[in-house]
């Protein structure tokens, strides 16, 4: 409605700024353009060489599953620090099950799927019905599954020899030069993209992390829908543990460690409120790609090992910097809008005037994010 | 749609009992709503109201007494339950999710779907808007919840409740926050789901709109059932000594205090966007009532005087000290006290005990080597809790368990125990009853004639010309008129609150209650 926001009060160069500043994605997805393509006028090899493309689309697949998952937990006020433990796991199983069992790859894919599933589950009862604090339930089930990874891996290990040929070529394999691995990990993407975009659990999802209480009030069903994202998490950190493995073609104790926190930064880097109730999974897809893509590229660039991580602090600091200040703005520019008009409601003679379609572009542009 | 005219009562409550721990919020809750009706449930301050209609809503279960619906005896667990039976509720305070659109504000978790289970967000847009056109407001559906005004957020919650169809509808002071106009347009929507033969149950603490709006009132008082009446065999008068069980002498107070000197001094105080050169004087044992519009900018200049937002210009004075900008923590020091508006976020700690939020903001005068212990805290919560009639059993009594008024008394026990020599008063009464507002009255008026100064905003004017030695209008982020008690009138003061150039023709949306 053109009269919630005055269109007039900002110029439409200002406005295509702000809403260039707003968009995330795009922000993000611009400075990751920038980085490969400096990278790549540096040392021609990073996009061009003979794995160059592969490993730029196919390293970045399990930190976008894990991005994914993490979205979904952090959009409803909550945190899986898990996820790195779980995925750890899960990848051992996938070469257990090679070793032990004669059972067919999509077999195994599943069960470990099922794994990640069930150890999720673990984690959004005791945050659902426990009602203890997810950062403190998931620290704890990280050393958890860790601790049982440990024990029952001992010092052994499995080597890309106990595994199917079959199953390591989905790791090395491409269709159309897209990696199978990366398209696996873009299906998900978009699936549960579009799940939180469309489907009324994915937006109570959203209600669940703006504001607990609320949700509650709404009949919504609380309990039910964060075991859901915690269950998701689990199993796309389960399958992020089976894509690892077969990348990889070896699995060590030591899969999976710390990478639930760069899931956290990818999530934060992309524009997914830490508090819950906004931030969309392409943002946290493209903060996973970037920092993938970040930690190849520095030692391309030259730049010393200490910098790469402070490289990737200041990214994260600078993300949530940035976000408190695009809300603050928000809040003012709303607020005066409000002012101005001396309330939205305040307006017209006490006839029933006609409602206007509020589709004129631009003019809503403040508030279509927020539809989408 | 439900069925239209159904016969017989759509709920029935008969002798709920409700009890938090040792506090017995409800003794006897009795009420009996007809379908095609607007039943009034009226009460003082812990009452009962709110607790019996969160039972209702599912957000309570009783301990015990009938509860029906429809005429089926029935026991909510949850919210979703009362939900799904036919029960909308309208909360006193809104209830929304700041980072989600205005549409699906209204429509969470019962959106319309399209193809494959979609939402289908071009229905869901044309619907909100059709709800609002129908109510009669303009708020743009896509824009966010975050940063609307109270009147604007409490119409959405109407919507919400309108557009769940159901056959129960309960309004808990919905009209606070609202204009004149829009309490209309809320009036007839009520009267249009009265007509399809729902049931409406309406709480208010504004006689004239029960007595225009309701058909059966129902008076509770400490937690018991009184009376339901038809409302053209009562009146106001019987209706309010059956609410407090006495008769209210007066509701305003007002004594005659004697007028010192300045105590607050603001010259040319001015932010952008909020208001404009503004400049007043409150003298010691004067109550100055800051009146306008909601949204004309009377709680910004009282936030910015206390240092909590920050001014471009201008200067605060306290007793012909300069007062700090951006400092509240200065202003305190300096003398200055300020109860917010919205007390359940600004003006409590209500996790926290009676005795922790009065002695809030004076522990730093209580600690022993230090140390605060809680026995300090309720020595120094004691008094002020006893002279303000708080009525909690305990001082350690949590302050999100207590209604409105009494919250209000701890918010205003708490500034006290500051002794202050100004204090700044937001919506004194909001949302309080009758016998507590009287009695609310007679403190600020008793604290005046003890030689405070007193700056209180107000959108009702009955409260500002009743209590104030003098009236200034805001209009817009200015003072458009500055005024004697001598010559305040509901006219004059009204004229001044819309007299902005250009803007003459909203003059009929005053938020303010014109006594009837």
């Amino acid at each position: 409605m053109t009269t919630d926001i005055q269109p007039s009060a900002v110029s439409p160069a200002q406005r295509v700024v702000k809403n260039l500043l707003r968009s995330r994605e795009l922000a993000v997805a611009v400075v990751l353009v920038l980085l490969i393509a400096v990278t790549t006028i540096k040392s021609d090899s990073f996009l061009f060489g003979s794995t160059g493309w592969r490993d730029l689309l196919l390293t970045p697949s399990m930190l976008i599953l894990l991005a994914v998952g993490q979205t979904c937990v952090i959009i409803t006020r909550n945190v899986d620090l898990s996820v790195g433990s779980t995925m750890g796991l899960t990848a051992y199983l996938t070469g257990r099950l090679f070793i032990d069992t004669n059972l067919p790859i999509i077999a195994v894919v599943l069960a470990g799927v099922l794994m990640g599933a069930g150890l999720g589950l673990i984690n959004g009862v005791l945050v659902a019905f426990g009602r203890v604090p997810a950062l403190v339930i998931t620290l704890g089930t990280m050393y958890i599954y860790r601790g049982a990874f440990l024990t029952w891996a001992g010092s052994d290990r499995i080597n890309a020899s106990d595994m199917p040929r079959a199953f390591k070529d989905l790791g090395t394999d491409s269709i159309l030069g897209i990696p199978i691995l990366t398209i696996v990990a873009l299906a998900v993407l978009c699936a549960v993209g579009y799940y939180l975009r469309t489907a009324r659990g994915g937006r109570e999802l959203y209600a669940i992390g703006s504001d607990p209480d609320a949700a509650e009030l709404y009949g919504l069903k609380v309990n039910r829908r964060i075991l859901f994202a915690f269950v998701l998490s689990g199993a796309l950190a389960g399958l992020a543990g089976v894509v690892s493995a077969a990348r990889f073609g070896t699995v060590s104790s030591s899969v999976g460690t710390g990478i639930e926190l760069e899931a956290v930064g990818a999530a934060v880097i992309g524009g997914v409120a830490i508090f819950g109730g906004s931030g969309t999974v392409w943002g946290a897809a493209l903060g996973a790609f970037l920092l993938v893509t970040i930690n190849r590229s520095l030692p391309v660039l030259g730049i010393s090992g200490f910098w790469q991580q402070a490289v990737v602090g200041a990214l994260i600091v600078g993300a949530i910097v940035l976000d408190r200040v695009l809300v603050n703005r928000q809040e003012r520019a709303l607020v005066a809008a409000r002012d101005t008009r001396s309330g939205s409601t305040h307006q017209g003679p006490p006839s029933l005037a006609p409602v206007v379609p509020s589709s004129t572009p631009g003019s809503d542009s403040e508030s279509e994010e927020v539809v989408r | 749609m439900t069925q239209a005219h159904q016969a017989g009562p759509v709920l029935e409550l008969g002798d709920v009992t409700k009890s938090f721990g040792a506090v017995v919020a409800l003794r006897s809750g009795s009420l009996t709503v007809d379908a095609g009706s607007i039943h009034a449930l009226i009460g003082e301050n812990g009452a009962g109201k709110s607790t019996l209609i969160k039972i209702v809503a599912g957000v309570h279960r009783r301990d015990g007494g009938v509860f029906r619906f429809q005429g089926q005896d029935v026991d909510f667990t949850s919210t979703a339950e009362s939900k799904t039976a036919g029960i909308a509720v309208i909360y006193q305070e809104p209830t929304l999710f700041p980072d989600l659109s205005v549409v699906e504000n209204i429509f969470m978790g019962r959106q319309p779907l399209g193809r494959g289970r979609r939402i289908d967000y071009g229905a869901m847009i044309d619907e909100a808007e059709a709800l609002f056109a129908r109510l009669g407001v303009h708020i743009d559906p896509r824009r966010p919840a975050r940063g609307l005004s109270i009147a604007d957020q409490q119409i959405i919650e109407i919507a919400k409740a309108i557009s769940l169809d159901a056959a129960l509808l309960i309004m808990d002071e919905p009209t606070a926050a609202l204009s004149g106009v829009e309490v209309e347009r809320l009036f007839a929507v009520a009267r249009s789901l009265r007509d399809e033969g729902r049931g409406l149950v309406f709480i208010s603490h504004r006689f004239e709109e029960v007595f225009d709006l309701c058909d059966t009132v129902t008076v509770m008082r400490d937690g018991t059932y009184v009376s339901t009446k038809k409302i053209a065999e009562t009146t106001v008068d019987a209706l309010v000594a059956e609410m407090v069980g006495r008769e209210v002498a007066d509701l305003f107070p007002k004594t005659e205090a004697e007028i010192g000197e300045v105590v607050l001094d603001v010259q040319g105080l001015s932010s952008a966007g909020q208001f404009h050169d503004v400049t007043f004087q409150v003298r010691a044992g004067e109550i100055v009532g800051l009146a306008g519009l909601v949204g004309a900018g009377r709680s910004e200049i009282a936030r910015a005087v206390f240092g909590v937002d920050k001014y471009d210009a201008g200067r605060v004075e306290l007793l012909g000290k300069p007062v700090p900008a951006r400092r509240p923590r200065a202003a305190i020091k300096a003398g200055m006290a300020f109860v917010p508006e919205d007390r359940r976020k600004q003006g409590l700690v209500v996790e926290e005990s009676v005795a922790r939020n009065v002695a809030g903001v004076i522990r730093r005068g209580l600690t022993t080597a230090g140390l605060l212990t809680s026995r300090a805290e309720n020595r120094a919560a004691g008094p002020w809790a006893g002279r303000l009639e708080v009525k909690t059993n305990a001082l350690d009594m949590h302050a999100t368990t207590m209604s409105g008024g009494n919250q209000q008394k701890v918010v205003i026990a708490k500034w006290l125990a500051t002794e202050p020599k100004l204090l700044i008063i937001d919506e004194p009464t909001r949302g309080i009853d009758v016998g507590t507002k009287s009695e609310v009255h007679r403190l600020l008026s008793d604290l005046a004639g003890q030689g405070l100064a007193i700056l209180m905003i107000s959108s009702e004017l009955p409260e500002v010309l009743g209590m104030a030695d003098r009236v200034l209008v805001v209009c817009e982020g200015r003072i458009t008129a500055d005024i004697d008690r001598a010559d305040a009138t509901p006219e004059n003061v009204m004229r001044a609150a819309t007299n902005a150039a250009g803007t003459a023709s909203t003059a009929t949306d005053a938020d303010v209650e014109v006594p009837a």
